[in-house]
């Protein structure tokens, strides 16, 4: 019973071990990637316009909508990032679909990978967007005495947005591979169903999850100071 | 009885209790959390957007808890270091 697609290695050459993981994120970076280039080779602004462009039209303005209520002002400085990670992580859950496939963000790798890219982008884009005394101010806000607490709570909630992702994900493959030796017609698709569902709210809360944080982050100091949500 | 039948005994205990014990708080404040959601809806639907994003995102947080305790069941079952231990150990002992 394999935990993780990290235990399916394709190809093995002394330390590099081309493991189910990466090969399946390299194939939905494919994925992703080609039918993007493919998309938007000839835009169209005008009233004709083709379906699959709509399509994309259709998920860029409602993610930069979401940014947008979630408190960022300027949502397309962040639409590259907080975009990337909801289509990646729904994507890899969406191919659930295909048989003999497992989503990448069932192996606590690509979680923590995910996690550590938010960890470092909330500075980024704090200093960014507010200078750096300004933003090494907000750790010592409202007292000096909260600096180790505010520290531990950045570490805490990037390790549970990693153990959130693959804690649902990992649970979700493990089910349907179960119920698949016990009763092989009838509940492995309702599993693949609730998976399918799982796994886009997950996406849609770790997207959110990323946005607040990067709120919290860039809210200016005079705008009044809300301690950031600690998850 | 040996150590390994001990840790096999704990290791299979203790993942039905974690799981057992770590849903059941979760599952009563996810269920609040969503009473008191249908609530504000029907007192103002217009506002159904923004209550229903931060239900899910509330409901979210509320699972990580349930999802650590399940995690650390499949780490009893599937991924036991101390059984795995306890099992090279064994077979060091036999293999001599």
């Amino acid at each position: 019973m394999r935990l993780t697609p990290d235990a399916w290695i394709f190809w093995q050459h002394g330390f590099f071990k081309l493991n189910a993981t990466i090969v399946f994120t390299w194939a939905l970076m494919a994925v992703l990637v080609l039918g993007a280039a493919l998309i938007t080779r000839r835009l169209a602004t005008g009233h004709e316009r083709s379906r699959w462009q709509n399509l994309l039209e259709i998920v860029v303005t409602s993610i930069m909508g979401q940014i947008e209520d979630v408190g960022l002002k300027a949502p397309r400085r962040y639409l590259g990032f907080l975009g990337t990670l909801f289509l990646f992580v729904a994507a890899a859950a969406l191919a659930t679909v295909i048989p003999g496939y497992e989503p990448p963000t069932a192996s606590l790798s690509t979680t923590v990978a995910l996690a550590l890219c938010v960890l470092v982008a909330v500075p980024l884009f704090g200093i960014s967007g507010q200078g750096l005394t300004a933003y090494l101010k907000s750790y010592v806000q409202p007292t000096p005495i909260m600096l180790p607490f505010n520290l531990i709570s950045e570490v805490s909630r990037t390790l549970a947005l990693a153990v959130r992702l693959f804690g649902n994900m990992m649970s979700g493959a493990m089910i349907i591979a179960i119920l698949l030796s016990i009763t092989p017609f009838v509940f492995p698709i309702m599993m693949t169903a609730l998976g399918l569902l799982t796994g886009m709210v997950q996406a849609y809360i770790f997207t959110i999850l990323a946005a607040v944080y990067i709120a919290a982050a860039t809210r200016s100091s005079k705008a009044g100071t809300k301690p950031a949500p600690v998850a | 009885m040996d150590a390994l039948t001990w840790i096999a005994i704990a290791s299979i205990v203790m993942a039905g209790l974690t799981t057992g014990f770590g849903t059941m708080g979760p599952a009563l404040a996810e269920g609040r959390a969503v009473a008191v959601a249908l609530t504000s809806l029907a007192q103002q639907p217009d506002a159904s957007a923004t209550i229903t994003r931060t239900l899910f995102v509330g409901l979210a947080m509320i699972e990580s808890t349930a999802i650590y305790c399940f995690v650390v069941s499949m780490i009893l079952i599937f991924a036991n270091p101390f059984w795995n231990a306890a099992l090279a150990a064994a077979a060091q002992a036999a293999g001599k």
